[in-house]
């Protein structure tokens, strides 16, 4: 299995990366690699296997739905690059 | 006399009882010989003085006032300076994971762990080192400089609970939390010759514990012994409202009480013993577990078939789980922001830019595995030999209670040694990976030294919820061995 550099770009396009042209070779070339050593996996006979997407035994239990006090606005906010009005100041989404 | 900060954890709190000492006292010992480390060990990315000082302030008060009525209980922790995994949020104090893209956030919460443990009069000195988001195995993949290791400064200390691991083996702290989502609390105790848990998945809350991979990551930590282990496990294990993977269980009482063994059944897995493996580890696991049998163990082979699928599937899953649990690195409620006229830009220079070369690579690989068209050859597929994977070690322990076997197929190795080479990198899991998959707990411990003078450590592996049979094993192991008293010399 190897991907193309282009198949990198779109992968990185997807994740919100923004990658050199240096960075795109390099990880072509590495997650190609990568993706060769996985490719063993497919030669398991799992047909009757279920798939595993939690260890725990039983469902967790649900706590009670009981409202409760939650964090301050000013709290939430303090971390944010850019606020105003009390909310998240971002660019324009449409123009 | 003994210098204050070579006493056990167990030793300061009987100190701290008795008014030996005060948690004053003890806190600032540590953070001297931290100020006095600290330049060539970068064990730390935050340290908290004055928080650690205030809360030993109110730790010897509240001794003060329990020495009038000692029949009151009083946490073994009580007092006890310890460091936090900079992935675990301490409210207020800078939490970086290791990230430029988390460079000054400030947690306005928590986490549960971290809450119960200061709640039982532990005194934070700070937030140690760890590989970017913990995807690593020497700290090298900090985005703020690696950690040394305090026996050999030219090698890695092992990862990602690195700084945690080099604090505790350097005596700056008594403890250190970690976190362990494929080794990272196993490999770097192994790596500095200091005992550490990976907990069973579920037994610790993971509510403020920065997200990997959510299916396979767990809170941990880090002690020069089982013993001084115990107080920091019964601290913050336990249900938690705020974390629903977090098992409703109780938590055991354990009692560390004798060093027999009988009775007990341990297995050694022979897919752990494999090409490539250091003759010297191999030696003194193999060593080990006849100090285990001498305490009335009994050992037997066992086989866990499906070991060497743990790699592939591992970089599979955990890649996939941290894709998404990194898309909320939007440079819109907290973080860094690199500023852009649109917010799509915004997106794609902010996170590409801030990510460092490892963070970038698993997204990128955890993308790839989740698309359409790749998803059930990928991703599915691994999520299916997880499975044998886990029914391996349910099979194994219906014949024994433990399993003993290497945490890492050699001692430390140096810093740069493995390049930019991502799967050399990754080999170094491929003993602690299985655990993770299948959601049993591990205690890594020092079993002995190579010719270089580095520490070699084993872990052994209960079933899940399993933690007393490893406490019990590992203790006992430690009244008839001294390797985990021996101290670098730094």
């Amino acid at each position: 299995m190897s991907l193309t550099v282009d198949e990198v770009r779109h992968i990185a396009n997807l994740a919100r990366l923004q990658l050199t042209p240096e960075e795109e070779h390099r990880y072509a070339q590495q997650l190609s690699s990568i993706l060769e050593s996985a490719a063993r996996l497919r030669e398991v006979d799992t047909t009757q296997i279920p798939p595993t997407a939690t260890v725990l035994p039983l469902r967790a239990p649900l706590r009670p739905d009981v409202p409760r006090p939650c964090l301050p606005r000013e709290k939430i906010l303090s971390n944010a690059p850019e606020t105003e009005a009390g909310m998240f100041r971002v660019p324009p989404v449409l123009e | 006399m003994t210098a204050l900060t070579d006493l056990s954890l167990l030793e300061a709190a009987s100190a701290l009882r008795k008014g030996d000492v005060s948690s004053v006292e003890l806190t600032e010992t540590c953070l001297e010989r931290i100020d006095a480390l600290e330049p060539q060990l970068h064990a730390f990315l935050a340290q908290t003085p004055d928080l650690a000082i205030s809360q030993a302030k109110v730790a010897d008060q509240r001794l003060q006032k329990w020495r009038k009525k000692p029949e009151e209980p009083l946490p073994l922790t009580h007092g006890i300076p310890v460091a936090i995994k900079d992935v675990l949020c301490l409210e207020g104090v800078p939490t970086t994971c290791g990230s430029r893209i988390l460079e000054d956030f400030r947690p306005p919460y928590s986490a549960t762990s971290v809450a119960r443990l200061i709640d039982t009069g532990a005194v934070v000195l700070g937030k140690t080192n760890t590989d970017e988001f913990a995807m690593g195995s020497s700290t090298e993949n900090s985005a703020y400089g690696t950690t040394h290791n305090p026996w050999d400064l030219d090698r890695v200390p092992g990862g990602s609970s690195g700084g945690s691991a080099a604090a505790v083996a350097a005596r700056m702290c008594f403890a250190a939390l970690g976190t362990d989502t494929g080794g990272s609390v196993r490999q770097p105790a192994s790596f500095c010759g200091i005992t550490g848990l990976k907990t069973s998945y579920g037994r610790i809350s993971r509510y403020g514990l920065i997200a990997y991979g959510s299916s396979l990551d767990t809170v941990g930590a880090l002690t020069r012994s089982a013993a001084d282990l115990l107080p920091i496990f019964t601290a913050m294990a336990g249900h938690d409202p705020l974390d629903s993977t977090c098992m409703p269980d109780p938590v055991p009482e354990i009692h560390l009480d004798g060093s027999n063994l009988r009775g007990i059944r341990i297995g050694v897995p022979k897919e752990y013993f494999i090409e490539g493996i250091q003759d010297e580890v191999e030696a003194a696991v193999r060593s080990a577990v006849t100090v285990f049998e001498a305490l009335g163990a009994e050992i037997q082979e066992v086989s866990l078939p499906h070991t060497d699928l743990a790699l592939p599937v591992y970089y599979l899953i955990a890649p996939a789980e941290a894709s998404a649990n990194l898309a909320r690195y939007d440079a819109v409620r907290f973080g860094p922001r690199l500023k852009s006229d649109r917010l799509w830009d915004q997106y794609l220079k902010t996170r590409g830019e801030l990510f460092g070369p490892e963070v970038k690579r698993r997204i990128m690989l955890g993308t790839y595995a989740l698309s359409a068209g790749y998803y059930d050859a990928y991703y599915g597929q691994a999520q299916k030999v997880r499975t044998l994977i886990k029914d391996d070690f349910e099979t194994v322990f219906e014949d024994v209670d433990l399993i003993a076997c290497p945490v890492a197929p050699t001692t430390a190795f140096r810093i740069g040694e493995h390049g930019d080479d991502p799967l050399a990198m990754y080999l170094e899991d491929i003993f602690t990976l299985p655990a993770n998959l299948a959601g049993v707990p591990g205690m890594a411990f020092p079993v002995g030294f190579d010719l270089h003078d580095l520490p070699v450590g084993m872990q052994l592996n209960a079933p899940h919820l399993g933690e007393t049979a490893l406490f019990r094993a590992v203790h006992a192991y430690q009244t008839q061995t001294d390797w985990h008293l021996r101290k670098p010399d730094i």
